[in-house]
């Protein structure tokens, strides 16, 4: 076994028990703990597999922005429940998805593709770039579409809406009655802003 | 010479049992996504192994988009989790019944 086969297994390992331990754990904050170091074993693993640039993008996107925004999420809410689900009712799934892997498995071993030992090449991040925007311009065009999407929906996913507020929590101060037009600000400026002051004080 | 192909497949297929397992078995919306992100980072172990194995760049390229998308995923799908516990109160789903009746 060569230096690299050592790491790879190494990692392997590393990667192996860090999302065990995660997706086991009741509380979500310590799968994200466990899940973060996962993320760094496979950035290491794309490191020794050839992809240093994905390997940056992995420990830039995977662990540093996203395990982030999933703890602040989890902070934000209060009770999660975390008890699991009964074996009865995702047992059979699991048992279909364990024959599926053993299949998977089976197929890996037998076809003598898989024997074949990969040769250690390295992807510059220059070719790669350069690679990408020469012949997949518009997938990427296409993706920065896709968060431009996502980022609509999630502004209008997050904004709270006033009436469903009201229906909901009744608040304790009713909203007081609106101003004569004579008493508000400039003309065009917020007539919310001057609303907000007059209920406050 | 590193190592066998066939033992990155499998490596790349436990560790999407692991997220399948993770993602049916809790009761909890966020364990849930968590379980979505680690077959994502399955799926692109398998393809950073092909792309090595074939010398293209075409499987890490593709690596590239399976991590924009999983980024996209995840910041939506907490948003709507955000968004149905103001609803509901709760982040469970197997409690939500507001379309029962």
């Amino acid at each position: 076994m060569t230096l690299y086969g050592a790491i790879f297994y190494l990692l392997g390992i590393i990667i192996l028990t860090a999302t065990g331990l995660a997706v086991t754990r009741r509380q979500p904050v310590h799968a994200v703990l466990y899940l973060v170091v996962a993320f760094l074993g496979t950035a290491a693993l794309f490191f020794l597999l050839g992809a240093p640039l994905l390997a940056a993008f992995v420990v830039i996107i995977y662990a540093g922005a996203i395990m982030v925004l999933v703890l602040f999420v989890i902070m934000l809410l209060q009770r999660s429940p975390q008890e699991l689900r009964l074996l009865s009712k995702w047992g059979p799934a699991t048992l279909l998805g364990v024959i599926f892997l053993a299949v998977a498995v089976a197929m890996v071993l037998k076809d003598s593709g898989s024997g074949i030992v990969l040769q250690g090449a390295v992807a510059q991040p220059r070719d790669f770039g350069r690679f990408l925007f020469d012949r997949y311009w518009l997938a990427v065009e296409i993706v920065s579409i896709l968060f431009l999407v996502a980022l609509v929906a999630i502004i209008h996913l997050g904004k709270r809406r006033d009436t469903e507020e009201i229906e909901k929590h009744p608040s304790p101060h009713p909203s007081p009655p609106r101003l004569p037009a004579g008493r508000q600000g400039g003309e065009g400026k917020g007539e919310g802003v001057n609303y907000h002051e007059e209920g406050h004080s | 010479m590193i190592v066998p192909l066939g033992h990155v497949f499998l490596l790349a297929g436990i560790i999407f049992s692991m997220g399948l397992v993770c993602l049916v078995a809790h009761r909890n919306l966020i364990m849930t996504l968590i379980g979505v992100e680690v077959m994502m980072n399955a799926a692109a172990i398998a393809f950073v192994a092909a792309a090595l194995r074939w010398q293209l760049m075409e499987g890490q390229a593709f690596v590239l988009f399976i991590l924009a998308v999983s980024a996209a995923e995840i910041s939506l799908g907490l948003a709507l989790v955000v968004s149905v516990y103001r609803r509901t109160g709760s982040i469970d789903p197997d409690r939500y019944d507001i379309l029962k009746w």
